[in-house]
């Protein structure tokens, strides 16, 4: 008997799609940032590209994200225009944040995407909170919050995971293991050989899956919020992945060598999904490369926007400190 | 009108605005079965349920955030810090994200919740719970502070705290939990944040003094009375943001200034009020501006030690007799 294929042609080609829109997005956003074009910190996603595509896809568009600071793609995927994410690099007031967030601080309201947040770890407390409401209220949604491999040795994450396990509550803590706290190989300040061991601290289900292809991941998150969504209860996802590029866009990376690098790129999520689509006979050389040529305008369309835009009155400067009543 | 305890006060704000508002809900260490710490919240869980009356692990920065995640989504926590030295480990959670939160989402997101608990020096439990953290909750951008000193004002404040908008500190003492006083009775008394109150009236100088110390403040002015000096004795109620109108219309009155804080000396909330005055009312002054504050040291534990760290009675009379250019 054949076996039954869990991703319908369209599906596939649109996860294609949004990989490569989210890396053409970072390339385009390292090329502005060298053309300085905008400052202070970058934290790019190339390499990382299937894990929020994978997630995404397992979700409602009414279930909550939440994030660390390497997360322009998160913030696309979770519904905010790229426009508004290359406008809010720019420190424009089209920005999805107003330009007063910038790199690390997306956020938006409309799409239930909480940020965006710089202190490492800082979001999972956030999360937890977000579970709260949603058990409070006795509503069937879920929040992932996203985490670094190495916020996993902060002690508000623990906080927060003791919390979210001891009264059940609907969170998916999923850890985008990089393998790097920035320039620190994470098993040089970790006492698990696997994050998701963590879990076991807190009686909390886990698991672990392959970041870089997308297919194997989204089913993996699919069955997991599916779950969730039946019995809540907080999960941790220990996702493994890769960054090709530095920790930012002005980190080097000497500290791993370039085999290493090497060896993550054959496994490249977008070209592991290629010859999926190429196999399935779902695209060949000549649509990959038009629709690359399309995505390409899409995001030159995003910065022009950005380009384009007016930043923030000085005006802005006093207002959003308090809510004013 | 009713005679009150402070921690009354206190719970009937809270048993009121829950009463009114099914988004809020209490969570902190020992809140609920234990009725409270400082038995603010009695008879609330009972009241209310488990499920708006929570327990917290002793997790301070990880409930400070989950406050704050509720919040963002619409619920309004009101968060107990079982003392303000304990709501150190969860400034993290209130300085980076409390704070900031509406300010860097461009004003999308707003953080409706309440941080309080005792603050200050009690009586003889060392430097790590005898901190008053003032300055360093004042300083922040986004946050209102709070700071009372009677029942009345602690009830019509906390009401007003949990119906704010915003990330709201508010600050309480071990040692006024069971001080007594009149409040009313009206489930929609409040007092609006930001307005102080004149304590007592007088004419040859003012005294600024709020929290736990304006009452050894009061204690000052009762023996300057008797020596004819009359004082205006200003209580801000609240620090951010600060009545400056209140205080200057005073200092224009008295001219002469006493800034009377539980607060370390040095870049202190006293420090900035004098600013304020030296700045705003230079040609009113008839003597420099005064401050009483603690000694600048980790609260000692001996009693007589920590008695002379903290601003005592003596020492706001001879501050004021200082600035009225009177013998000492």
């Amino acid at each position: 008997m054949k076996k039954k294929e869990i991703h319908s042609p369209d599906q596939l080609v649109s996860f294609y799609q949004e990989m490569l829109t989210y890396r053409r997005f970072e390339e385009r956003v390292n090329l502005a940032y060298t053309q300085q074009k905008f400052s202070g910190f970058c934290h790019l996603h190339i390499g990382q590209e299937a894990v929020c595509v994978g997630v995404q896809a397992a979700l409602q568009p009414d279930d909550y994200v939440i994030a660390g600071y390497r997360s322009h793609t998160l913030a696309i995927a979770k519904g905010i225009p790229a426009r508004e994410v290359f406008a809010e690099l720019f420190g424009k007031v089209t920005g999805c944040s107003r330009g007063k967030g910038g790199s690390m601080h997306m956020f938006s309201k409309q799409h239930r995407f909480l940020g965006g947040h710089g202190i490492v770890g800082g979001q999972a407390p956030l999360a937890v909170g977000v579970g709260f409401a949603i058990q409070y209220r006795a509503e069937k949604n879920i929040i992932v919050c996203y985490l670094g491999d190495a916020a996993m040795n902060q002690g508000q994450v623990f906080e927060a995971m003791n919390m979210a396990a001891t009264w059940k509550l609907p969170v998916l803590f999923l850890i985008e293991n990089n393998r790097y706290g920035m320039g620190t190989d994470i098993r040089r300040t970790t006492s698990v050989d696997r994050l998701s061991k963590r879990a076991l601290a807190f009686d909390m289900a886990h698991s672990e899956v392959d970041g870089m292809n997308v297919l194997t991941l989204h089913t993996h998150v699919r069955d997991i919020v599916a779950d969730m969504r039946k019995n809540p209860a907080p999960y941790l996802l220990e996702v493994m992945t890769y960054r090709y590029r530095g920790h930012s866009v002005s980190d080097p990376g000497a500290y791993r060598t370039k085999e290493e690098v090497q060896d993550f790129q054959k496994k490249d999520p977008i070209l592991q999904l290629a010859s999926v689509l190429r196999e399935k006979k779902l695209a060949g050389d000549k649509e990959l490369t038009e629709w690359d040529e399309i995505i390409k305008a899409e995001v030159k369309e995003a910065e022009r926007f950005a380009d384009e835009s007016p930043a923030p009155e000085l005006a802005e400067l006093w207002q959003h400190v308090l809510v004013e009543s | 009108m009713a005679l009150l305890t402070f921690r009354e006060a206190l719970g009937q704000a809270m048993d009121e605005e829950m009463a009114r508002d099914p988004n809020v809900f209490l969570m902190g260490e020992e809140v609920a079965q234990y009725d409270g710490a400082y038995k603010v919240s009695k008879g609330l869980l009972q009241k209310y349920g488990p499920k708006r009356v929570i327990d917290s692990p002793i997790s301070e920065g990880g409930f400070a955030g989950l406050g704050i995640g509720a919040a963002m989504v619409g619920l309004r926590p009101i968060i107990e810090m079982m003392t303000w030295n304990f709501g150190i480990q969860g400034l993290d959670q209130i300085i980076n994200h409390a704070a900031k939160m509406h300010y860097m989402s461009g004003g999308q997101f707003t953080v409706p919740i309440v941080f309080r608990g005792p603050n200050g020096a009690a009586h003889m439990l060392g430097a790590q719970h005898s901190q008053n953290l003032d300055p360093i909750l004042t300083h922040i951008p986004g946050l209102k502070v709070i700071s009372v000193a009677t029942p009345a004002d602690g009830k019509g404040l906390l009401k007003a705290a949990i119906r704010d908008p915003n990330p709201v500190i508010f600050l309480e003492s071990e040692m006024m939990y069971g001080m007594k006083g009149e409040v009313p009775d009206d489930a929609d008394f409040i007092l609006p944040i930001g307005v102080g109150e004149r304590k007592r009236t007088g004419h040859n100088v003012t005294i600024i003094s709020w929290g736990k110390i304006l009452h050894k403040a009061m204690e000052a002015c009762a023996v300057l009375a008797k020596e004819g000096i009359e004082v205006d004795l200003i209580d801000p109620r609240t620090l951010v943001p600060l009545d400056e109108a209140l205080i200057f219309e005073s200092v224009r009155k008295t001219h002469r200034v006493v800034i009377v804080e539980e607060n370390w000396p040095f870049s202190s909330v006293g420090s900035h009020i004098s600013d304020r005055i030296q700045s705003e009312c230079f040609d009113d002054l008839d003597a420099p501006v005064a401050r009483v504050s603690q000694e600048p040291v980790p609260v000692p534990y001996a009693e007589h030690l920590e008695e002379r760290a903290l601003p005592s009675v003596e020492r706001m009379v001879e501050a004021v007799k200082r600035v009225c250019y009177r013998a000492v």
